[in-house]
């Protein structure tokens, strides 16, 4: 047993910390959220090509590093740190993971090292007009034609929608229910009957769009997984994905306690520094507590992650998959917005306005509360493994 | 970063487990899941037994360094250690302060004579120790000790006068460890000595306070010139020693206390699951939120302990405290909700607690002795985040 990061980790997470502080300034992240396309071309192109993170996790066989979740982690923690504005999130935690989980070895060979090169941005499209995250979200349907699958159906929440080359699109067999009927294809996001549509948010360093597919005609080798294994695959993306975003909402908890206590000791009022009055001290010790136990929570999910993308993943863990991430996400999702909303309150007037940072992470933290289901969303996934796992509900 | 437990160690599991399988029985079969954190009232004559027949198998002080009569445990061990005892329902330790606290803090400041003296009935659990830190009006403030010593020129022993309180089985125990003041010109951390002390003397007095459980684990403990047996280090040293033995307090033995947690938890689970309470939309948040808190506390103890010299891991540390006892105080909490009305019916009269009602009462001390959530928040803020210390008045 061993909890620490490794040496190899933590140059990770120095060399993502220095990248980082150069090309996602402030004033970088304010240029990049101001446009429909969300992120710096240049910037992006460096993360391809100078860090090769897109190729972190995905195995040596289709040119990436092969490396592993907890290093995926830890970029991800200064990621959510510095509100990097790329398409590294989609791409990486949605597109690489699909194609890792769900797609046959041809999909995996014609995407993957695509991604690597930097020549491809990906995305996961499940989420219909219901705003749900289970399975119920899945509302597009899909019917099977002579020569392969017809698709149609309104897909929303889609992270990156509207520039992702490739759409992994989850569907479901008309009258299926549930959890039932559900496939997952690869599709090009050029294909006719596509049409793709940005949607303005609050939270603007994070770009969402609506999909349409209009009698979206797709041949037998877009078919990822069918009906048999759709959901059981969907729901370990999905998770896999709730750490991914549970990693970056505990950067941007240590970033917005980080920036808080900052602000305190330079700011005196009544004569001393605000940072010397304990209503303020108590308020801070609370909020680096969040963060820590977030830390945990991201580090063991981590681990966990790493054994499911693994060849040879210890089964005790791999099966803590659920709980694992919807713990991480629960406890991120409410650590992020604890300490971004303290920072307003420490910030005072400045703190509301449009020129500080703390309404950034706030807004951060809210859509990332949001996204894949909040607190309360997991921990009702936790109560149904606690309380009504030998089916006595009534 | 790795999870599992290496072969070796799932050895050292196998060993202690079997252990405690084949001696936790019989005579002790009576205390186990006795005698912990709330009930510590139990059976204390049994318990005291039991600490005697673990020694005599080999588990008292694993963690010692062997020429101490320790294993010299590795963290993982003790981890496991902790854990399987706590697993098994091991009784509450009657040893743990002498084992914890005054062992390890002998190792790092006493005279080979003292090591000689008093390690030995510590490890061979015949003698027992309580903490004589807090006084009436030395709570969180603890340099304001009043309590003095004073050098014996014929005896050339220190002799100890004053008033300690919140004494933890100081009713049962054979020794003390006192801090007390050497220069009486002295104020605050400076001039303190840090004094052994028998409890079966003239001079020292024990008096039982009663807690709001009814029961009675704490006492006033009066010295009127009480003889010190020794003095560890040096006089002027007490602050640094006292305060370099709660350091010893923060370890491996929290692991052990998450499985204990672990109990009770899935007491309140199996309660929520027959009376109906597991359907309540908003007990099942709080349920799952105690799951999660603890399985990130055992995260967070795991982190702690990986690697004690990484800058990272110290904070994880200093919160520590802070997460356990408000985590642990909701769930006493959330025990008596979920009981709902049954949570007021005593197990009998006229005032014997059920678990959970003991449980309950007893987490409002949680966040008040070991340093009050207060106090941990400054130490928090001003050493986990640098702001300004406290005013002192
Ligand atoms: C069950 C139990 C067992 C114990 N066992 C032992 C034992 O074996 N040996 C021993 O020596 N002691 C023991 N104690 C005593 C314990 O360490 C003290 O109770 C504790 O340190 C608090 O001191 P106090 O009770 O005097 O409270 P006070 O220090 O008077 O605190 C009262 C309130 O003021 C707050 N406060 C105090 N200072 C500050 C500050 N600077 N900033 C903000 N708030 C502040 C506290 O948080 C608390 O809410 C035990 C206590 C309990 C409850």
């Amino acid at each position: 047993m061993d909890f620490a990061l490794t040496e190899e980790q933590e140059m990770i997470r120095e060399s993502a910390e220095s990248f980082l502080a150069d090309v996602s300034s402030s004033q970088a992240v304010r240029k990049a959220m101001m446009t429909e396309q969300g992120y710096d071309d240049e910037v992006w192109q460096r993360i391809c090509e100078e860090m090769v993170w897109p190729a972190l996790h995905i195995p040596e066989i289709y040119g990436g590093m092969g490396l592993g979740y907890v290093e995926l982690a830890v970029l991800l923690e200064k990621m959510g740190k510095y509100l990097l504005c790329s398409p590294y999130f989609s791409t990486v935690c949605l597109g690489v993971n699909a194609l890792l989980v769900a797609g046959n070895d041809e999909q995996k060979q014609a995407y993957l090292p695509q991604i690597v090169e930097g020549k491809l941005k990906a995305t996961l499209a499940y989420t219909g007009m219901n705003g749900r995250w289970d399975a119920h979200a899945v509302q597009a349907t899909y019917q099977t034609t002579s020569s392969g699958f017809e698709l149609n159906g309104q897909l929303r929440f889609v992270p990156d929608g509207h520039i992702a080359d490739l759409l992994i699109v989850a569907a479901r067999k008309e009258g299926s229910q549930c959890e039932d009927g559900i496939a997952l294809f690869a599709v090009p996001a050029t294909t006719q009957g596509i049409s793709r549509q940005w949607l303005p948010t609050m939270d603007q360093t994070r770009k969402q769009a609506e999909i349409t597919l209009h009698g979206v005609v797709l041949d037998q080798s877009t078919m990822m997984v069918d009906e048999n294994e759709g959901w059981s695959k969907l729901s370990t993306i999905i998770q896999l994905a709730q750490i991914a975003v549970a990693a970056e909402q505990m950067g941007g908890a240590q970033k917005t306690l980080d920036m808080a206590v900052d602000y305190t000791q330079e700011r005196e009022q009544f004569g001393r520094k605000i940072a010397s009055y304990q209503a303020i001290k108590h308020k801070a010790a609370d909020m680096m507590l969040k963060a820590e136990v977030a830390r945990s929570a991201v580090y063991y999910a981590a681990c966990v992650g790493q054994e499911v993308i693994s060849e040879d993943g210890d089964p005790v863990l791999i099966d803590d998959l659920p709980q694992a991430a919807s713990m991480a996400k629960a406890y991120c999702s409410d650590a992020f917005f604890f300490n971004a909303g303290n920072a307003i309150q420490f910030f005072g007037g400045v703190g509301f306005t449009w020129e500080y940072d703390c309404h950034l992470y706030f807004k951060r933290a809210k859509s990332t509360e949001t996204f894949l289901g909040n607190a309360s969303y997991h921990r009702e996934l936790i109560a149904k493994q606690l309380l009504d796992a030998d089916g006595d509900v009534s | 970063m790795k999870l599992q437990f290496s072969a070796e160690d799932e050895l050292f599991r196998g060993e202690i487990s079997s252990w405690l399988a084949d001696n936790l029985t019989g005579e002790f079969e009576k205390i186990r899941y006795r005698g912990g954190p709330s009930d510590e009232h139990m059976y204390p004559a049994e318990r005291h037994e039991w600490e005697k027949k673990l020694a005599a198998g080999g588990w008292t002080c694993i963690g010692w360094p062997e020429e101490f009569g320790g294993k010299n445990a590795t963290i993982e061990q003790q981890v496991i250690f902790h854990e399987e005892y706590a697993r098994v329902g091991g009784p509450g330790r009657m040893g743990h302060i002498g084992e914890g606290l005054t062992g390890p803090t002998i190792i790092a400041y006493g005279t080979d004579e003292q090591k000689q003296k008093y390690l030995p009935t510590i490890l061979d659990g015949t003698e027992l120790w309580c903490q004589g830190y807090s006084e009436p009006s030395a709570g969180s403030d603890l340099a304001a000790v009043k309590t003095k010593a004073v050098l014996d020129g014929t005896l050339k022993k220190w002799r100890i006068s004053g008033q300690k309180v919140w004494t933890s089985l100081a009713h049962e125990s054979d020794w003390c460890f006192v801090v007390a003041r050497t220069d009486p010109q002295s104020n605050r951390h400076k001039g303190l000595g840090f004094f052994l002390v028998k409890m079966d003397q003239p001079g020292v007095e024990v008096r039982p306070i009663e807690q709001l459980t009814g029961t009675s684990e704490f006492n006033e403990v009066f010295f009127d010139e009480a003889i010190a047996e020794d003095i560890l280090g040096q006089p002027g040293e007490g602050w640094t020693i006292a305060m370099a033995l709660l350091g010893f307090e923060r370890g491996v033995s929290t692991l052990g206390q998450q499985m204990l947690f672990q109990n009770e938890l899935d007491t309140i689970v199996k309660v929520a699951k027959s009376n109906g309470a597991g359907h309540d939309p908003a007990l099942r948040q709080r349920i799952a939120e105690a799951h999660t808190g603890l399985r990130l506390m055992r995260y967070n103890a795991m982190r702690m302990l990986s690697d004690p010299t990484s800058g990272d891991l110290d904070k994880s540390a200093l919160v520590y405290k802070l997460h356990w006892a408000s985590w642990h105080r909701n769930l006493g909490k959330l025990a008596m909700d979920v009981l709902g009305p049954e949570s007021e019916i005593c197990e009998s009269g006229p005032y014997d607690l059920t678990r959970l009602q003991s449980m309950y009462l007893f987490t409002r001390s949680d966040t008040i002795y070991g340093g009050t959530n207060q106090v941990q928040r400054n130490i928090i803020a001003e050493r986990g985040l640098g702001m300004p210390r406290e005013a002192k008045g």
